[in-house]
């Protein structure tokens, strides 16, 4: 490799030698030289997006579904621009995607040259980290530092911006094994000390919880591997937010379901009533913690993160633990083991019957019809249906992600990619897409909402030209259901803006990009509707028409405490408080 | 990042243990950000600040090691305990960025400010300002028949000091450079 070859060629080089497999991309201009070297291998497959979001979305959904990063290509200016959205979804949920973009010739850059952005300027705050590259000999050592940076620590998006004569030129290609991956290098291994404080923390809890998050899951399968074995171990209720739900499975005893302003009744009760909060690789985000301060009042908090910022950035912690989560539980349980240590078995019997009476609320039980579709059943009958399968589920946002998460059941992790941090409507489709192209013969399905699936629905061209057979499984309710439902408790039921009046036909849209489209309204079809989904061997869109009116509960109101949360049938009117009403 | 009070790996000195974590005083603090010299890395620091909403006093960044490539950036900032941690965790997770240290409370350090002056006066005002810049050891670096360039080094506060006293005597024009600050010993 010490013969000069062009920057184009090291791009697809240094993709080949990352182990790179699949591209989502859009050509342009500036990145023709690499779309040229792309034509002339066959290593590498490149799925043709309708628009750059979808590239990058889809690139997360290929990310999260494997673990490994996810690669999306775009041309410079509105290509560039376009992949906003994605990378500060990818910032916010922490997936690890690298986008290469193409930019103007660097003896045009700063003179307003056509489709010319300032991507690197642009993309600064929504990146981990990016490179404009100005010399095609600095070429692939960057793109595999980019690599490095993406995937070590706490995983992000990265981008690299490569002006058009820097891929035209020739330069020495610098091997992955010689890239300077020296000057970023974060610690995995958590503080032994503060690890044997958390084990006797264990043995003497009483009121105990485990709250896991999207870190167990970015750490790889060890991790999960190693909670579940903590959760036996210890005996612990375990909940989770969003980004975790799949590291320790749903059908396991341990499990009292996700957590949050949606989560289930009896893992915030849990959450607030605890004496020992084991955060593990979650974010105390503020889906999850409602009001601060009185958030979990009475409890003793341990928070294993790999990102030093995340502690006490939003509850302040009593065992801070900076430390990738498979190292950091593999050292716990060793530490747990080597010092005989055990838990308090008759105060945790006790904490187990009270949660057993909030398990007996039944949080989750809904009035079901048998006139329309309840978006709750559609879940139901959706699990029943398709849990047995090889499964990975995708969702865009809105009240259908929040019944996704509440009615399927994750047994595994990567099994379930949804926009959490920065809530992206149109996540889901393009995601799906990737997920697709990562697990061909894998059933995946994108649990969308119509408002949410039109903000990307020219993907459908994609997945037809590529034979993606992927579910767009749609809980139409004619409206921005979520949007809907704030204005019902907040607003006094003015719902303005938040009815889509001309909705397409889902059925002949479908048919219109040549896939197949399915609808139905009727409970009593609906069985039969998607087994007529699940045995068509390509693209559906599934317009699942359900109740328009529709609330997702439980839910705490903004600017509430976990024990102040609102139950199915609850009275809705003036729940949120003026000061919670500024909250989003 | 090894004198990051929150430290990759361990936290057991995390600023939790130091100082009261309820206290809502506002803090101010020098930090000394040693940083890689490469394109876009003050911009990276600045958007930290801006885009987090956390406030610049100061800030002066200079190129330390011409061979590796290496600048220091002084920053001068104010926040809560809680707001200062989390300036020097999030300064860390910049990828160019090697080293944070929080001078306020690492021990003593030596802070100094350089600043130019441009007096302009006649008569006893003249002679007055020209008595002041001695007693502060400032020093004339430019003069006409109208006015005086003095040039000051100190700490902020000594500087602030001087521009009160030569407001009344025709100060026209500063430029002060921020802090530079090291830690003793």
């Amino acid at each position: 490799m010490t013969q000069p070859i062009t920057g184009a060629q090291m791009v697809v080089q240094a993709l080949k030698d990352q182990g790179v497999d699949v591209v989502f991309g859009y050509p342009g201009g500036a990145v023709l030289p690499i779309y040229d070297e792309i034509f002339l291998q066959n290593e590498i497959k490149h799925v043709l997006v309708r628009h750059e979001q979808a590239a990058v979305h889809a690139a997360e959904g290929y990310a999260r579904s494997t673990g490994k990063v996810g690669v999306a290509l775009v041309t410079s200016g509105p290509g560039a621009t376009n992949a906003v959205t994605g990378l500060t979804d990818a910032l916010m949920d922490s997936i690890p995607i690298i986008v290469l973009s193409g930019q103007v010739p660097t003896f045009m850059i700063g003179n307003d040259a056509f489709q010319e952005a300032d991507t690197v300027g642009i993309t600064r705050p929504c990146t981990k980290h990016n490179w404009l590259v100005k010399e095609t000999d600095a070429l692939s050592g960057v793109i595999h530092e980019a690599f490095h940076v993406a995937r070590s620590g706490r995983p992000g998006p990265v981008l690299v911006d490569i002006p058009k004569d820097v891929q035209f030129a020739a330069g020495t290609y610098t091997p992955k094994v010689k890239a300077n991956t020296s000057r970023y290098q974060p610690k995995v291994k958590g503080d032994p000390e503060m690890l044997s404080r958390l084990a006797e923390a264990i043995a003497t809890a009483k009121r105990p919880i485990i709250y896991s998050g999207g870190g167990v899951i970015n750490s790889g399968p060890a991790a999960s591997q190693l909670l579940r074995e903590l959760v036996d171990e210890t005996g612990f209720p375990i909940t989770s937010t969003l980004m975790g739900l799949g590291a320790y499975p749903a059908s396991g005893e341990k499990w009292l379901g996700m957590l949050g302003m949606h989560g289930l009744y009896e893992a915030n009760l849990a959450m607030h009533g605890c004496d020992l909060m084991i955060n593990i690789g979650a974010r105390f985000d503020d889906r999850i913690t409602g009001r601060t301060q009185d958030f979990s009042p009475n409890s003793q908090k341990a928070h294993i993160d790999i990102d030093p910022s995340s502690i006490n950035k939003v509850i302040r912690v009593d065992m801070p633990i900076i430390g990738d989560v498979g190292h950091v539980l593999e050292d716990l349980l060793r530490i747990w083991k080597s010092q005989g240590r055990k838990t308090d078995k008759a105060a945790l019997s006790k904490w187990w019957a009270q949660i057993d009476e909030w398990r007996a609320v039944k949080c989750l039980e809904f009035k079901n019809s048998d006139t329309v579709i309840k978006p709750q059943y559609a879940m139901q009958r959706l699990e029943a249906l398709t849990k047995d399968r090889d499964r990975y589920i995708c969702t865009e946002v809105g009240q259908h992600q929040m019944w996704a998460a509440q009615y399927l059941g994750f047994e595994e992790p990567n099994r379930w990619m949804t926009s959490g941090g920065l809530g992206t409507m149109g996540y889901g489709q393009p995601a799906s897409m990737g997920v697709q192209m990562a697990h061909p013969d894998a059933l995946v399905i994108n649990v969308a909402g119509e408002a949410s699936w039109l903000m990307n629905m020219q993907e459908m061209g994609t997945m037809v030209q590529y034979r993606m057979p992927v579910k767009q499984f749609i809980l139409n309710n004619e409206r921005l259901g979520m949007v809907r439902q704030w204005q019902e408790l907040l607003h006094g039921e003015r719902y303005s803006q938040s009815w889509s009046e001309a909705l397409p036909d889902f059925v002949k849209l479908a048919e219109a990009f040549g896939a197949k489209g399915i609808q139905c309204a009727d409970p009593k079809d609906l069985d039969d509707a998607i087994k007529e989904m699940l045995d068509h061997d390509g693209p559906v869109i599934f317009d699942c028409l359900v109740e328009k009116h529709e609330n997702c509960f439980p839910m705490i109101p903004s600017g509430e405490p976990h024990n102040k949360m609102l139950l199915p049938n609850a009275e809705t009117q003036n729940q949120i408080t003026a000061p919670g009403a500024v909250l989003v | 990042m090894s004198n990051l009070k929150i430290e990759k790996g361990s936290s057991r000195r995390s600023a939790y243990d130091l100082r009261d974590p309820n206290a809502d005083t506002i803090e101010r603090h020098t930090l000394a950000v040693i940083v890689d010299n490469e394109a876009g890395v003050l911009a990276r620091v600045i958007g930290l600040f801006s885009g987090r909403g956390y406030n610049i006093e100061s800030l002066t960044v200079a190129e330390i090691d011409h061979t590796g490539h290496t600048s220091r950036i002084t920053i001068v900032t104010t926040g809560t305990p809680a707001i200062i941690d989390q300036i020097k965790a999030q300064l860390g997770r910049i990828v160019p960025v090697h080293e944070v240290h929080d001078l306020t409370v690492e021990g003593a350090s030596v802070e100094r400010e350089l600043a130019l002056f441009k007096v302009s006066g006649e008569g006893d005002k003249r002679v007055e300002a020209l008595r002041l810049a001695d007693i502060f050891r400032a020093n004339v670096v430019d003069s006409t028949l109208k006015n005086f360039t003095f040039e000051i080094t100190g700490s902020p506060e000594k500087i602030d000091a001087f521009a009160d006293l030569m407001r009344p005597l025709g100060l026209t024009e500063m430029a002060r450079t921020g802090v530079a600050a090291l830690a003793r010993g």
